[in-house]
């Protein structure tokens, strides 16, 4: 994001909090030394005026001067977007997207003759308002697909059928934001040519993931195909290999109680 | 979350990265999931991972909050496997990461044999997936393929930075300290294992692989186009 920088009027290390999405990758990346402020800037000034360079570890904060702030909404949305250690609310799930082909072997999530679509924005690096997000939720709705109940960003939509996001958030920026989606094979084009569309008109990167499921044999001989007519040459996957299994004890059933009528 | 999915590079760049998982379902086999989980991380460690972690707590090299100015010569650059199953403390995605496709072979063949239960991945090259499902006798059950990058992608950087910084698909490897760490390489001030841990310590999963961000810097210092 680039939102630290030393501001050249006071001289101190200042966050551009309009741009800061709050990661907290400063806060919890660096490791952290605890040395006086006064010191290690006078250090550091003694070894600029000697044009001498100061070449300490990168990734250390020797004055451990980070302190996570107290987020209230909206702003709390950025780090639910950003910090991948905060679970969303919404899904339980540690990250910006739900399970997706991760778990199909026991969702079931993706049938055959069906395709899952991952479309992120802002990956990598370089953020995403969620005014940008929900130009392509609208034009998705309109073409008439259905959005992954169980995903963060669907979560946040005061009109899921119409793609439309909470006003509230609209200004918050976040590092990357997924939307899930999931239509018939025969729309994997249609979906493509929509998303390349809308993407002109955002101000930031596309990640497009294309979740399938594979045949009896483990091939696909279907999705794959058609990205490559439009052009994608097909390097890296997630390959989900079917290990999974449902374990979890059946939800116990409730005996049949009378109803009556007040 | 995508996190191992979008890596840059083009099927030849993941001849040293194959990132192994394993997850539970919510609502489906979570339940009793943490051993299994750490059960995973147990038995990826004989086959010499670069990297193990989890989704939580983070990787196998893991950023200091008691450092002190003597550690600047003397930090231990080694992984600590032991402290990723150590401090598995509930049930979240858990990785290993090798750094060449027999060890990747020989894990998966034996987390097949092991019959945990879990939902597991491979992330890497389409090609180098279907080798280790060929190698463990099964069939591919799903396939999440990344298109890459595109949109405003005059907003990314070079390719070398890119190679680095996407190996934590959260982001937490920024593109300026991926970009330094090559001009640090490159200017002899840093040897690349030391610049690679650096960047290992940022991802908080332990997805990134230091063996593959060894090799991109010492292709960029020599210049070398990927």
């Amino acid at each position: 994001m680039g939102a630290i920088y030393i501001d050249q009027t006071i001289h101190r290390a200042t966050i551009n909090r309009d741009e800061c999405v709050e990661c907290y990758a400063c806060y919890n990346g660096l490791s952290q030394e605890h040395l006086n402020p006064t010191f290690v800037r006078t250090v550091r000034k003694v070894f600029q005026v000697m044009r001498l360079r100061f070449d300490p570890e990168p990734d250390v904060c020797p004055t451990a001067a980070f302190e996570p702030d107290e987020l209230a909404w909206p702003r709390v949305v950025r780090r639910a977007f950003s910090d991948p250690r905060v679970p969303h609310e919404s899904t339980g799930v540690h990250g910006r997207g739900t399970e997706e082909v991760k778990t199909n072997d026991v969702s079931g999530r993706v049938q055959v003759g069906e395709v899952g679509f991952t479309i992120e924005f802002g990956r990598p690096g370089a953020g995403v308002w969620f005014r940008d997000i929900q130009k392509m939720c609208r034009a998705l709705a309109q073409a008439g697909v259905a959005f992954e109940k169980k995903n963060p960003v669907t979560s946040l939509m005061s009109d899921v059928a119409t793609g439309t996001i909470r006003e509230d958030i609209l200004d918050e920026k976040v590092l990357s934001a997924i939307v899930e989606i999931k239509v018939p094979v025969a729309r994997t084009e249609e979906i493509i040519r929509l998303v390349w569309e809308i993407e002109k008109q955002i101000d930031t990167v596309v990640a497009l993931g294309v979740g399938t499921r594979c045949d009896a044999s483990g091939e696909d001989t279907v999705v794959g195909p058609i990205l490559e007519r439009l052009g994608y040459k097909l390097e890296r996957a997630k390959t989900n290999i079917g290990l999974g299994r449902i374990t979890n004890a059946p939800a116990p059933e409730f005996a049949e109680q009378p109803v009556s009528v007040r | 979350m995508t996190n191992t999915l979008h890596r840059f590079g083009p099927a030849e760049s993941f001849r040293d990265d194959y990132v192994v998982f394993a997850i539970a379902s919510k609502g489906k086999n979570e339940q009793g999931a943490l051993p299994k989980l750490r059960k995973f991380l147990e038995m990826a460690a004989p086959f010499k991972p670069v990297n193990l972690g989890d989704a939580i707590h983070g990787g196998a090299l893991r950023p200091s909050r008691q450092m002190n100015p003597t550690s600047h010569w003397n930090r231990d650059l080694k992984p600590d496997f032991q402290a990723v199953i150590n401090g598995l403390d509930g049930p979240t995605t858990v990785a290993a990461v090798f750094d060449n496709r027999v060890a990747a072979e020989d894990f998966v063949k034996a987390v097949t044999e092991a019959d945990l239960g879990l939902s597991i991945n491979i992330s890497t090259s389409i090609d180098g997936a279907e080798q280790c499902c060929f190698a463990a006798g099964i069939p591919r059950h799903s396939v999440g393929y990344s298109l890459g990058f595109e949109g405003k992608t005059e907003k990314l950087p070079n390719s070398k930075v890119m190679l680095l910084s996407t190996m934590c698909g959260h982001g937490m490897v920024s593109h300026s300290l991926a970009k330094k760490m090559i001009d640090w390489v490159k200017e002899g001030r840093r040897t690349p294992e030391q610049a690679a841990s650096y960047l290992t310590r940022f991802c908080s999963c332990g997805v990134f692989n230091p063996t593959r961000a060894k090799r991109v810097l010492e292709e960029a210092a020599r210049g070398e186009s990927q």
